[in-house]
């Protein structure tokens, strides 16, 4: 009852408290909150979107995905899409087709380019594709069990092999510029600080749901059976169940809120462009996980949260170290907090307990 | 044309007929054809120096004279000057000295005694020349190239000869082919005459070329033959000879079959090149996952560091051995394996150490490592490339076939990569800590009721891991650029290779490494590098569906968990 208390509070602190800070406490009062916040903290609900992802599959489920950047990026390239096309002629060659398309010398859209004028349209491939991508790769590589370290290494080509793909020009998504000066979305000015709030407040309500959703999965009783499976798998399967379809589930599950976490952090960031496949974004998303804590819901949404914070921080303040500080990250909480930030708080508030009743 | 072939052999014949509209000067010829009878070494030298001077003369036509001269004496001391003239580097001072200017126009040497020349001394002036002395000039200098007593002289003269036209020096290049020993100038030179004898209005003699077209199956050839083959508008074969057409078909497909297979040649060689990389990368990689079941992500680093291991070994060699520098390679060997072993040991025993039995916290830990080595090196060395040179024996390469050079370099880290393979093979299969290691691979816990310790072993093995990573950056040092991100690179692809490999049997990873690096090559040309990329990585999804434990999985039945 706590958990759901404290998740309500959060959820009405960013809904509501912090845009009536902006909009109603004046600009020199310390409370205010600027616009140019909301993009950001938006940016970092959908990272953390990406962690309660990332914690359903591995943290829950015990697979190590390195490849959940791959379905980021895919709602991200197909919102960034929508992007580009409701540019219109406003581009700076003034033409029909995205600046890149005009750079490139192409005279006409490409056939998968059709459609994503289509704001619907548009909202259904970033539903079905990541999902779907998963679905097929998970199929084939569940069947053939393969499991642990070497669906490790396999999410990891299949990622680097699609970075390398988006990189090419001819590809046709922008090259390594990626998709980038959006104008409107829904018509809506990106620049207008109202549709950044309402973005804003979208994610957040995306990412609520997406808690309430996980909550009730781990709970139910496929939550039970995903945990055995995590803990033994081989058990699991002597007991009757088909491990296969609990993890195929589980895995376009994860898929399928990673894309919409992508399509919501494109229109806030502005830009989005291959480097977001790179193998090293992938693997950062574990550590969010690793850190906040694996197997609690709150923990993940805590260690995107405070992984990324440190990330803004260091880049700005030390940039030499940034590297330093996550790959000690990586190693620590590996080494000393296997549990993360949500094993520490449990530990203390145990503690505490233990010395009440004493 | 005739003028050019009489300026061959001036002496024989048609001296003057190109020189029929200058004032012939039949006294000198005769002195000279007098004196040479008498005392051709020093004749030679006497005018040899009196035609260098000639071609600072004012008139010229007598510097035309002196060229062909030079020509006919054969003597190829003089082509310094020649091509001087040619480049306008050529100077004459008030005394009439000949001084050759360097590239940079600010040192000069006298033609004659090689003596350094002050130049500000001096007011020089430029000797005139015009297009009909250039090309006497051109051909007089492709003479005594032809004549020159060093090969790689010779060579380029031939290849010169076969890009540009050389009609008019049938002759002097049938001469040079019968001296000629050197097979790969011999072709050379066989190709030239028969690009000429194609012209010629002969039909046996441009069969014949056509024959010789066809042996040599020389690439420069086929726009060419593609040529002949043409058709005008009325659909009609431009050449009308059919036996020609034949020929020059048969020739055209001689080529184009030489072609495909020096390319497939080709391929292959640069696909063994690249296999034996992987291989280096992936070879410490199998052995540990297989002995530990951890994947190392920080296995990429220990390839950097052994890069820049070489690197500054190689600093170390040019500030204090500048004279031993050559061989500063040899030493990093033992260096660049140690240096990554001692790291990959540290590692091992500070965090790996603490998460067996945890292989997915592993390839996370490691992953941080990773982060770390990489952002010390580029504090320590900078975020750009470094630069390690190529010891002199290793640089340029050998020609096989007209066009393809196998570079020494890479040849060299295939002969590298399989004194590695052997090593690492006698190690495990001969020796007892080979035995040790085996025995763990195969059951931990039994081998450890047996006496043999662990975590020792481990500690080995992962020491020797890093280490052969290690002498797979030395080889990458040699082949491509040094930085911080040269691990990241090849990580991927070595994983690849432990997958198609399976562990556990160097044969597998021997196998998984050349079959991709192979794969590879072959597939760049058709499908581009990416594409080739991708579908390689299918291909290795597929894979694994049939065979989930790689190619050469150990048989038998393991208990999972």
């Amino acid at each position: 009852m706590k958990g759901w208390l404290f998740i309500f509070g959060l959820l009405a602190i960013s809904t509501v408290l912090l845009p009536l800070l902006n909009l109603w406490v004046p600009e020199e009062s310390n409370f205010h909150i600027p616009d140019y916040m909301f993009p950001l903290i938006g940016k970092y609900l959908c990272y953390a979107l990406v962690a309660l992802a990332m914690d359903l599959i591995w943290g829950y489920t015990g697979i190590l995905s390195l490849g959940h950047g791959v379905f980021f990026s895919m709602g991200g390239y197909a919102m960034g899409m929508y992007l580009m096309r409701s540019i219109g002629k406003e581009g700076v060659y003034k033409s029909d087709l995205p600046d890149f398309m005009v750079f490139l010398d192409w005279k006409e859209l490409p056939w998968y380019w059709y459609g994503f004028d289509n704001f619907i349209f548009t909202l259904l491939v970033i539903l079905i594709l990541p999902g779907l991508l998963a679905f097929t790769f998970g199929y084939f590589a569940f069947k053939s069990r393969i499991k642990g370290v070497y669906f490790a290494i396999i999410t990891q080509a299949m990622t680097f092999a699609l970075m390398l793909l988006f990189f090419r020009n001819n590809t046709g998504f922008g090259g390594n510029n990626g998709l980038t000066d959006f104008k409107r979305i829904l018509g809506y000015s990106l620049q207008d600080p109202s549709t950044k709030m309402s973005l804003y407040i979208i994610t957040a309500f995306v990412l609520f749901s997406s808690y309430v959703l996980g909550r009730y999965i781990v709970l139910s009783k496929l939550g039970r059976v995903l945990t055995a499976i995590r803990d033994a798998e081989s058990r699991v399967m002597f007991s009757g169940y088909n491990t296969i379809h609990y993890k195929l589930f589980i895995w376009t599950l994860s898929a399928f809120l990673c894309g919409i976490a992508g399509a919501l952090y494109v229109p806030q960031v502005g830009i989005i462009n291959p480097s977001e496949m790179q193998p090293a974004n992938s693997i950062e998303m574990a550590i969010w996980v690793a850190v906040g804590g694996r197997g609690t819901l709150s923990g993940a949404l805590v260690g995107a949260g405070l992984v990324n914070g440190a990330k803004s921080w260091f880049t700005v303040a030390a940039p030499d170290y940034w590297l330093y500080f996550l790959g000690a990250l990586f190693i620590v909480v590996t080494l000393f907090f296997p549990k993360g930030f949500a094993g520490i708080f449990t530990k203390l508030l145990s503690k505490d307990k233990w010395r009440e009743s004493a | 044309m005739k003028k050019i072939i009489c300026l061959i052999e001036p002496r024989k014949r048609g001296f003057y007929e190109t020189e029929h509209k200058i004032f012939a000067p039949f006294f000198g010829v005769f002195v000279f054809l007098i004196i040479s009878l008498f005392s051709f070494s020093f004749v030679a030298a006497n005018d040899l120096e009196q035609s260098l001077k000639d071609l600072g003369n004012k008139s010229r036509s007598k510097i035309k004279k002196a060229i062909k001269n030079l020509g006919s004496q054969g003597n190829t001391a003089a082509l310094p000057a020649l091509e001087a003239l040619k480049d306008n580097r050529l100077r004459v001072s008030e005394d009439g000295a000949i001084i050759i200017l360097d590239e940079s126009g600010e040192k000069g040497q006298d033609a004659l005694t090689k003596e350094q020349v002050d130049l500000k001394s001096l007011s020089l002036r430029k000797p005139r020349i015009n297009n009909s002395v250039r090309r006497i000039l051109s051909t007089t200098i492709g003479t005594l190239q032809l004549k020159s007593s060093n090969p790689v002289i010779r060579l380029t003269a031939a290849k010169q000869l076969l890009k540009k036209s050389s009609s008019g020096l049938v002759e002097l290049i049938e001469m040079a082919l019968a001296e000629e020993t050197n097979d790969e100038i011999r072709e050379i030179f066989s190709l030239v005459l028969a690009k000429e004898g194609l012209n010629s209005d002969d039909k046996q003699k441009r069969l014949e070329s056509l024959k010789t077209i066809r042996e040599f199956g020389n690439i420069n050839f086929k726009s060419l033959l593609e040529n002949l083959l043409r058709k005008n508008e009325k659909n009609e074969f431009l050449e009308s000879d059919p036996k020609i057409r034949e020929g020059a078909e048969k020739a055209l497909s001689s080529i184009e079959k030489r072609q495909f297979f020096i390319n497939q040649f080709a391929n292959l060689f640069y696909g063994l090149s690249l296999g034996s990389i992987l291989l280096l990368a992936a070879l410490g990689l199998a052995i540990t996952f297989g002995l530990m079941g951890v994947i190392n992500m920080a296995h990429g680093e220990m390839l950097m560091i052994g890069a820049y291991s070489t690197y500054v070994v190689q600093n170390i060699f040019k500030e204090f051995f500048p004279h031993l520098f050559e061989w500063y390679l040899i030493a990093s060997i033992p260096v660049a394996f140690v240096v990554s072993a001692i790291i990959g040991i540290l590692l091992e025993r500070g965090i790996l150490r603490h998460l067996y039995g945890r292989p997915l916290e592993t390839l996370l830990a490691t992953w941080g490592i990773s982060l770390i080595l990489i952002q010390s090196v580029r504090l320590i060395f900078g975020a750009q490339n470094v630069e390690v040179a190529n010891p002199s024996f290793l640089s340029g390469g050998i020609s096989i076939f007209y066009g393809v050079v196998l570079p020494y370099n890479r040849i060299s880290i295939i002969l590298f990569v399989i004194f590695v393979v052997i090593s690492v093979w006698a190690l495990l299969q001969k020796t007892s800590l080979g035995l040790q290691v085996r025995a763990v691979t195969q059951n931990r816990e039994m081998a450890s009721c047996m006496g043999i310790s662990t975590h020792k072993i481990d500690m080995y093995t992962f020491g020797l891991g890093s280490g052969i990573a290690g002498l797979g950056g030395l080889a990458l040092s040699q082949i491509g650029n040094v930085g911080p991100e040269l691990g990241q690179l090849y990580i991927v692809d070595s994983f690849m290779v432990v997958v198609t490999g399976g562990v556990g049997k160097i044969a597998g990873t021997v196998t998984g490494a050349m079959g991709l690096g192979v794969l590879n090559k072959f597939l760049e040309p058709a499908a581009g590098a990416v594409l080739g990329k991708i579908i390689i990585l299918v291909l290795i999804i597929i894979l694994i569906q049939k065979r989930p434990q790689g190619l050469f999985a150990p048989k038998g039945r393991v208990v999972e968990n």
